[in-house]
C-alpha cells in the first residue's frame, strides 16, 4: 500500500471512530450549540432594538440588526465547536488506546487527521443548525448569488479547519479535559471581541485594534459581504491569510506535540 | 546458538532459533533519574520471557521502549529483526502490545473495538468480521460484545485488550503486568491465555511483580532492579543463586525461644517472630538429624516448617528489600 493510500485509509478509520463517539455521546456537541443560539436570541430579541438604533443611520429596525448579527454568530459557532474538539483531543490522549495506536504500523498522523476532519464536519453541521435557527427567526440572504453561497460555505469550512488545528494543538498541550476547555477559551472569547455584535468603528478607540487585528473580524466581514452584499474590501484576502496561517501553525504545533514521547 | 541452559525455540516452521528481542546497553533517564541503566537481553523466538521487578524498577519503561512507544537515550535494540530506532514501523508490524493500563476505547462497544483493530490492520470487511467473531468467542466476550467497553469489569477489559492485540496476528507480544489488579480466577484465566499464545509459536515478553507468575509461565526470567538486570536465567537457575533452604522453628513463649537460641548456637535468629532458622537441604536424612539434635537439647518448638528456596528468596536477595523475615541477618541492611 502506498504511503498516501495508507494515510487516507487509516485517517478515515480514525474519522469513523470519532464520528461514532460524537453520535454515541452527542451531549457535548449539543451543549456547545446552546451558547451561539442563546446569544443569537438574546441579541436579536432582548438587545435587538437598542443595537439596531446604533448601526446604520439610526433608523435600523430589528431585522437589519439580525442580518448584521448572524454572520458573527455563525463564526462564533465555529469557535465554540472547536473548543469541543480541544476537549475531545485532550480526553482522547489520556486514553490507553492512543498508546496502542502509537505501537501499531499505521499512518502516524491518522489519529490527528481523524480528529480534524471529524471536527470540521461537526463545525459545518453546527453552522447549519444555528443557521436554521437564524432563518427561523427571520434572517434572509436572498440577494446572494450561487457563487457567493459557495464561497461562504468554503470560508466557513476554511475557518473551521484553521481553528480546529489550533484547537487540536491546545488539546494536545493540555493535561486533561478541564485544562483543554480553559486553554481553548480564546476560541469563544475572540469572536465576542470582534465585529460580530457591533461594528469596529463604534467601539472605544483604545479597543479598536483588539477587534481589528484578530482573525474573526476579517472572516466575519467577508461572510457579511458574501451573504448580504456589504463591502468586503481587504477583508477577503486578510481572512484567507489568517486561516492559512493558523492552519499551518496549528498543524506544525500539533504534529510536534504528538510526536513527542508520551509520558 | 542454543546453549545448555537456553531453551530451544519451539517455532513450528523448523527454522533455527533466532532472537525475537535482543538489546545491548539500553538506557533511559528522565531528568536526573536513570530508569534503565544499560539493559542487555536476548530472547529466543517462541519463548516466554518474564521481566521481574518491584514497582518503579523500570519494567514498564523497558516495554515502552521495545514497543516503540518512547525512544531510548542509548543502546541498541532489535525487535523481530528490526532496529527500534531506525525501523520503528517494521517493529510495529510484528508486535502486539497490551499495556498496564487498559488500551481499549471505552466509549465504543467491545465488538467495535475489535473491528477498529481489524480496519487498522487493513483486513477486508469479511476477514475483519471473521477474526472479530472468532476472538470474541475465544475470550468469552460474546455476551458483552454489544456493550460499551467502559462498562466491562477489570478482567473483561483485560481480555478485550488482549483480543485486540491478537487481531493482527503479532509474532511478538508484550504484556505489561497482565494480571495486576485481577481476581484469582481472572488471573488463572490470563495464565491459560498466555500459555495458549505460546503454543501458537508466539514470543511473549511479560513483566510482572509476582514471582509465582514468572515461575509459572516463563522460560527465562530477568530480575530488574534499579534499572539494571540483577540476575537472569531459568527459574531453577535463579533459585540456585540464593543459599539453600532451612528448617524454621517458631516459638510462642519468648523464654523458650531464648533458651533454644542459646542452646542451638549457630542458627539465624528472627527475634520479632520468635523463630530460628537452621540451614538444611530439606532431605529426610538432614531432617532426622535436626530432630535428633532438638530432642537431645530438649527443645520443643510450637511449629516446625521446612523451607526450600523459591523465587521470593531470590527476589528479596537481589532487590535488597528490608522487610523479608526469612532473610539471613547479614543481607539485611
Amino acid at each position: 500500500m502506498s504511503a498516501l493510500s495508507l494515510a487516507v485509509r487509516d485517517s478515515s478509520t480514525m474519522l469513523r471512530r470519532n464520528l461514532l463517539h460524537a453520535r454515541r455521546y452527542p451531549s457535548m456537541t449539543l451543549n456547545l450549540l446552546l451558547t451561539p443560539v442563546m446569544l443569537l436570541l438574546l441579541f436579536a430579541y432582548i438587545f435587538g432594538d437598542v443595537m439596531s438604533a446604533g448601526i446604520g443611520n439610526g433608523g435600523a429596525d430589528r431585522s437589519e440588526y439580525l442580518a448584521y448579527l448572524v454572520p458573527g454568530i455563525l463564526m462564533l459557532t465555529i469557535g465554540g465547536t472547536t473548543i469541543g474538539s480541544a476537549v475531545s483531543v485532550a480526553t482522547d490522549m489520556t486514553e490507553g488506546i492512543i498508546a496502542r495506536f502509537r505501537t501499531m504500523a499505521i499512518h502516524r498522523g491518522a489519529v490527528l487527521i481523524g480528529h480534524v476532519v471529524g471536527s470540521v464536519l461537526q463545525c459545518v453541521m453546527s453552522v447549519v443548525l444555528v443557521g436554521a435557527v437564524a432563518v427561523a427567526i427571520g434572517f434572509r440572504a436572498t440577494n446572494a448569488t450561487v457563487l457567493e453561497w459557495i464561497l461562504a460555505v468554503g470560508l466557513l469550512a476554511l475557518v473551521s479547519l484553521a481553528l480546529t488545528w489550533i484547537a487540536v494543538g491546545m488539546g494536545l498541550s493540555s493535561p486533561n479535559a478541564e485544562a483543554a476547555s480553559n486553554n481553548a477559551l480564546p476560541l469563544m472569547v475572540l469572536p465576542l471581541l470582534s465585529s460580530a455584535f457591533v461594528p469596529v468603528d463604534a467601539m472605544p478607540g483604545w479597543f479598536q485594534p483588539i477587534a481589528e487585528y484578530q482573525p474573526f473580524t476579517p472572516a466575519i466581514e467577508t461572510l457579511r459581504g458574501l451573504l448580504l452584499g456589504s463591502e468586503i474590501g481587504h477583508n477577503g484576502w486578510l481572512a484567507v491569510v489568517w486561516c492559512v496561517g493558523l492552519a499551518v501553525l496549528g498543524y506544525a504545533w500539533s504534529k510536534s506535540l504528538f510526536n513527542r514521547d508520551p509520558k | 546458538m542454543p546453549s545448555s541452559v537456553m531453551p530451544t525455540s519451539r517455532r513450528a516452521d523448523g527454522h533455527p532459533s533466532s532472537a525475537a528481542v535482543s538489546t545491548v546497553g539500553l538506557r533511559k533517564s528522565y531528568g536526573d533519574k536513570t530508569v534503565l541503566d544499560g539493559i542487555d537481553l536476548h530472547i529466543p523466538a517462541g519463548t516466554v520471557f518474564a521481566l521481574l521487578g518491584p514497582n518503579g524498577a523500570g519494567k514498564t519503561t523497558a516495554v515502552k521502549i521495545l514497543s516503540t512507544l518512547i525512544t531510548a537515550d542509548g543502546g541498541q535494540a532489535l525487535v523481530a529483526g528490526h532496529d527500534i530506532a531506525t525501523s520503528p514501523d517494521g517493529v510495529r508490524a510484528a508486535i502486539g502490545v497490551t499495556g498496564q493500563f487498559s488500551a481499549v476505547d471505552g466509549l465504543i462497544t467491545g465488538e467495535e473495538n475489535m473491528l477498529l483493530m481489524a480496519d487498522l490492520h487493513h483486513l477486508s470487511k469479511r476477514e475483519g468480521r471473521r477474526v472479530t467473531a472468532e476472538l470474541l468467542e475465544r475470550f468469552d466476550l460474546v455476551d458483552a460484545a454489544k456493550k460499551p467497553a467502559q462498562s466491562y469489569s477489570g478482567g473483561m477489559k483485560r481480555r478485550l485488550d488482549i483480543a485486540m492485540t491478537l487481531v493482527g496476528n503479532p509474532r511478538i507480544i508484550f504484556l505489561d503486568e497482565p494480571t495486576t489488579g485481577l481476581d484469582p480466577r481472572s488471573r488463572h484465566n490470563m495464565w491459560q491465555i498466555i500459555r495458549e499464545l505460546v503454543s501458537d509459536g508466539v514470543t511473549v515478553f511479560l513483566t510482572t511483580q509476582y514471582l509465582d507468575e514468572a515461575d509459572e509461565l516463563a522460560d527465562r526470567i530477568a530480575v530488574l532492579n534499579d534499572g539494571k538486570i540483577a540476575a537472569e536465567g531459568t527459574a531453577e537457575e535463579l533459585k540456585r543463586l540464593v543459599p539453600g533452604g532451612h528448617v524454621r522453628l517458631r516459638f510462642a513463649d519468648p523464654a523458650a525461644y531464648q533458651s533454644a537460641a542459646s542452646a542451638l548456637g549457630e542458627v539465624t535468629r528472627d527475634d520479632e517472630a520468635l523463630a530460628l532458622h537452621i540451614p538444611s537441604d530439606g532431605s529426610q536424612r538432614e531432617l532426622r538429624s535436626i530432630l535428633d539434635w532438638l530432642d537431645s537439647a530438649g527443645i520443643e518448638a510450637d511449629e516446625l516448617t521446612v523451607h526450600t528456596p523459591d523465587l521470593d528468596d531470590v527476589f528479596f536477595a537481589l532487590t535488597g528489600s528490608t522487610n523479608q523475615p526469612n532473610q539471613p541477618k547479614e543481607a539485611v541492611r
